[in-house]
């Protein structure tokens, strides 16, 4: 099969190539059938492709270890589920997804504007298969997926065990979609600007997938944030980590972008601002690839060094020199229609928003960079840590969430008195009685979580009235009972009430995060069954140990050392917890030291005990202490090794009764987050909000349908 | 005032405060940061009271627990020279003997002070074991 997918992909670059060729002769000369020919190989690019990771994953699914990548990443032991995601844990595979996904969205996007922006379309055609092109030579000449070996090793190394999480089979796709997504919007930008044709309908044409490129990449990043905190044991959903950092800076301007753009489709202004922005977003959208993949900067996320560094940095390199060649020489096609009438106004607002996103993006730029930055300039590698991160993206997000309640309804061109009065005064009321009443309840120990909760009030406040007055207006005209008018109300203005919805979630999770990272109680304890630690007001006691045998096929999965806990507040029980750490076995326990040792010099992960709740998560992981663990199974490993299996299994029964007596004692991470749930309950808002945007209005289904048939039947006249 | 001069005014107040707060933003990096080392660097100029972000491997079989505390060497990439390092709290998951740790430290006698949740051990996302057939 290997061949296969690799002649799929040497025909893919060699489609990629002729596409190329062929939009940009069609896009010069003015044929027709040549640029029909380009966007026809970005349909064989996809099909080509999809073979290709078809193949691959097959061999992941019959764990197939001729595939080198398959032997290196995938094992027998590992359950099914987790062997088809292993496929995207290798560099290979993960850039075999990045050029699958792109050509399935890029296709789409051409085949949605095959009769529209005729001009614009074949260069943006160029840059995508472009994309494609640059990806496919890579899995080509580079880290091919299809390298074999001779003679297939009889066992894998398996999938990492701390990648074996559900949250593995989406958290990769869903970041890689956000990344391919952005290429949709950058590409029609340069194609735009090649043809100087910048008016606001490549906008329109590829909103929905700036959109969706936003969508997917924040739920890849939330689900980042919740794999982090429900697994990774430590007890947090954000590190300021390198990796972390990549996904968010494309985000970040990505947001900005998509309220702009607003303003350019209204007014006709910030022209020369959003396509920097697209441009930006784009090429940050690589660099973040980038960036996961090459190991360049110090991350938990070590996915090695790697050859890739030269042609991503030329990638790079490109697109940057390209853009702003492209926008200086365009700057006069790029005059605004308008100037800003009033610094209040929903434009002004919406400058200042796209200033504090951008300031946020340029931080977290900075921050992630400095190392290398540092080394050029001071010659020493350095790097800051989070609470320098903190320091200026606390402020800013502040000031987002404020701007998030005002934008939304401060009146265009210029804001009025009577304007504000009408729109603010209720809101306002509302924070300052949030503001007065955790005052009372003494919530003064945090300023910043202070602020955030009354200007998160004031968005909720803003928000409720705006939807409470179009209910209220849907109702006077047609009648309708309170929960049909606002459907109603939101299905005929999806763009406006998605947008209301996604601020309210961010309203919502940023209390959470405020509340989480102000008001939590962390304790590191070292117990012995019957003890008891308290954090945060609760009482947690180390009940009893556990020890279990996880089997597979017949082979060992994994060793769990645990505990169960139980949680009480003022006496009454609130939870019995269990945690555990699972030991997995070294690709070849019998190769060194015996089966003993292989099992536990394997990867080990902890498995959260966790009892979540509206108003706090209670969150406990367990670590055997190593000191006695390692003697006990030194001293086993040593009189066992050279002992048949089946003494072997015994031992570590054994081993098992000796931990499950409690002698060994264990080290455990205690938390108390308050309001924890509601990062995940506002992430969940914001992307209800994102998908009522993405969804197609009504109408305007209708109206493509109208159109279609109209098309249709001019097609009949036109044969008769 | 001519709107057009008005505008050039508040582009180039805008622009100037623009570049202030990118300027603090710069200067502060430089004081707030780490430099990240290797132990040997670390042997040969370690100032106390300096936060540094040692990297480098875990010494095979140096890792010891002291009640609360761990303590293990940390080695150069590709070299010999380590430092002790005393660490209090939990560990992270993939922590082990030989493992590559980013850890900012600071100089306390002869020992080095692992600030709380500061270490980092890289998670292998692919394994990076070879098939038997390979080794």
């Amino acid at each position: 099969m290997a061949p296969v997918g690799q002649a799929c992909l040497i025909l893919a670059l060699a489609t990629c190539g002729y596409g190329i060729g062929a939009s940009l002769y069609g896009a010069l000369t003015g044929r027709r059938d040549w640029v029909a020919s380009g966007r026809r190989s970005v349909y064989g690019l996809a099909v080509l492709t999809t073979a290709a990771f078809a193949v691959l994953e097959i061999a992941f699914l019959r764990s197939d270890f001729h595939f080198n990548v398959v032997a290196t990443h995938s094992s027998t032991t590992t359950p099914t589920f987790y062997r088809a995601a292993a496929a995207w844990s290798s560099q290979e595979g993960s850039l075999l997804l990045w050029v699958w996904l792109l050509s399935l969205w890029s296709s789409l996007v051409l085949f949605l504007v095959r009769r529209r922006l005729r001009d614009v379309a074949p260069y943006a055609t160029a840059v995508l298969l472009g994309f494609g092109a640059f990806f496919t030579a890579l899995l080509v000449f580079a880290v091919t997926p299809f390298h074999t070996l001779a003679q297939a090793p009889p066992e894998g190394a398996g999938l990492n065990p701390l990648l074996r999480h559900p949250s593995m089979m989406i958290h990769p796709p869903m970041l890689y979609s956000g990344y391919t997504l952005w290429a949709v919007p950058f590409a029609f930008a340069i194609g735009a600007l090649v043809v100087r044709r910048v008016d606001a309908d490549w906008i329109r044409a590829t909103r929905r997938f700036a959109l969706a490129a936003w969508f997917f990449l924040g739920v890849g990043i939330l689900l980042g944030a919740r794999w982090s905190y429900a697994e990774l044991g430590w007890g947090g959903y954000w590190a300021w980590d390198p990796v972390e950092n990549a996904s968010l800076l494309p985000w970040l301007t990505g947001t900005a972008f998509l309220h702009s753009v607003m303003v350019q489709e209204k007014r006709g202004m910030l022209k020369v601002w959003n396509v920097s922005l697209i441009l930006a977003t784009g090429t940050l959208a690589v660099l973040g690839t980038f960036l996961v993949r090459s190991g360049i900067l110090d991350s938990i996320h070590a996915f090695g060094a790697s050859t890739l560094g030269v042609p991503f940095v030329s990638l790079i390199g490109l697109m940057i020199a390209g853009s702003v060649y492209l926008v200086v020489t365009r700057r006069a096609a790029l005059r605004s229609e308008h100037r800003l009438d009033s610094l209040l106004s929903r434009e002004a607002v919406f400058v200042a928003n796209n200033l504090v996103l951008v300031g946020l993006a340029f931080v977290v730029f900075w921050g992630t960079f400095f190392p290398l930055i540092s080394e050029a300039v001071t010659g020493t590698k350095a790097a800051v840590g989070p609470p320098w991160f903190n320091r200026y993206t606390v402020p800013l997000a502040l000031l987002l969430v404020l701007l998030s309640g005002i934008g939304p309804v401060i009146a265009w061109r210029r804001a009025t008195l009577a304007n504000a009065r009408r729109n603010f005064l209720w809101p306002t009321a509302v924070a300052l009685l949030v503001l007065v009443a955790l005052l009372a309840i003494g919530v003064t120990e945090s300023a910043t979580a202070l602020i955030m909760f009354v200007f998160a009030a004031f968005v909720v406040g803003v928000l409720s009235q705006e939807l409470w007055r179009g209910v209220s207006a849907r109702r006077a005209m047609t009648s309708e009972g309170p929960a049909r008018a606002l459907v109603s109300l939101v299905r005929r203005n999806r763009r406006r009430y998605g947008g209301y919805t996604v601020h309210l979630g961010m309203a919502v999770l940023f209390v959470g995060v405020a509340a989480s990272s102000a008001f939590q109680h962390a304790r590191d304890v070292r117990l012995t069954p019957g003890k008891t630690a308290t954090v945060g007001g609760y009482e947690v006691t180390y009940v009893r140990s556990t020890a279990r045998v996880d089997e597979r096929d017949g082979g060992v999965e994994r060793v769990a050392l645990g505990a169960d806990l139980r949680v009480r507040r003022n006496g009454s029980k609130v939870a019995d917890l269990h945690t555990e750490r699972g030991y997995y076995p070294a690709s070849a326990p019998f190769a060194s030291g015996g089966l003993v040792r292989g099992l536990f010099e394997g990867e080990a992960t902890s498995e959260v005990g966790m009892k979540a709740g509206p108003l706090r998560d209670v969150w406990t992981v367990i670590q055997p202490d190593p000191e006695y663990l390692n003697k006990v199974i030194a001293g086993v490993a040593d009189r066992t090794a050279d002992k048949p299996v089946a003494q072997q299994e015994s031992a570590v029964r054994g081993l098992m009764a000796v931990y499950q007596r409690g002698v060994i004692p264990a080290q455990f991470r205690l938390l108390v987050s308050p309001l924890v749930a509601w990062i995940w309950i506002g992430g969940l808002i914001v992307f209800a909000g994102g998908l009522i945007a993405l969804w197609p209005a009504p109408e305007a289904a209708r109206g493509r349908a109208r159109a279609g048939y109209a098309a249709r039947v001019a097609q009949d006249l036109d044969r008769a | 005032m001519d709107p057009s001069r008005k505008r050039r005014i508040r582009l180039v107040v805008a622009l100037t405060a623009a570049v202030v707060l990118a300027g603090a933003l710069a200067y502060t990096s430089f004081s707030a940061s780490s430099p990240a080392v290797q132990p040997s660097k670390l042997l040969a100029s370690a100032n106390s009271g300096r936060s540094y972000q040692l990297t480098g491997k875990v010494v095979d079989g140096s890792i010891e627990k002291h009640g609360n505390a761990t303590l293990f060497r940390v080695r150069d990439r590709n070299g010999r020279a380590s430092v002790p390092v005393r660490y209090v709290g939990a560990v992270p998951d993939p922590f082990r003997n030989g493992r590559e740790v980013i850890v900012t430290v600071r100089k306390r006698g002869g020992l080095f002070e692992g600030e709380k949740d500061s270490l980092v051990t890289k998670c292998p996302s692919k394994f990076t074991d070879k098939p038997a057939s390979q080794t």
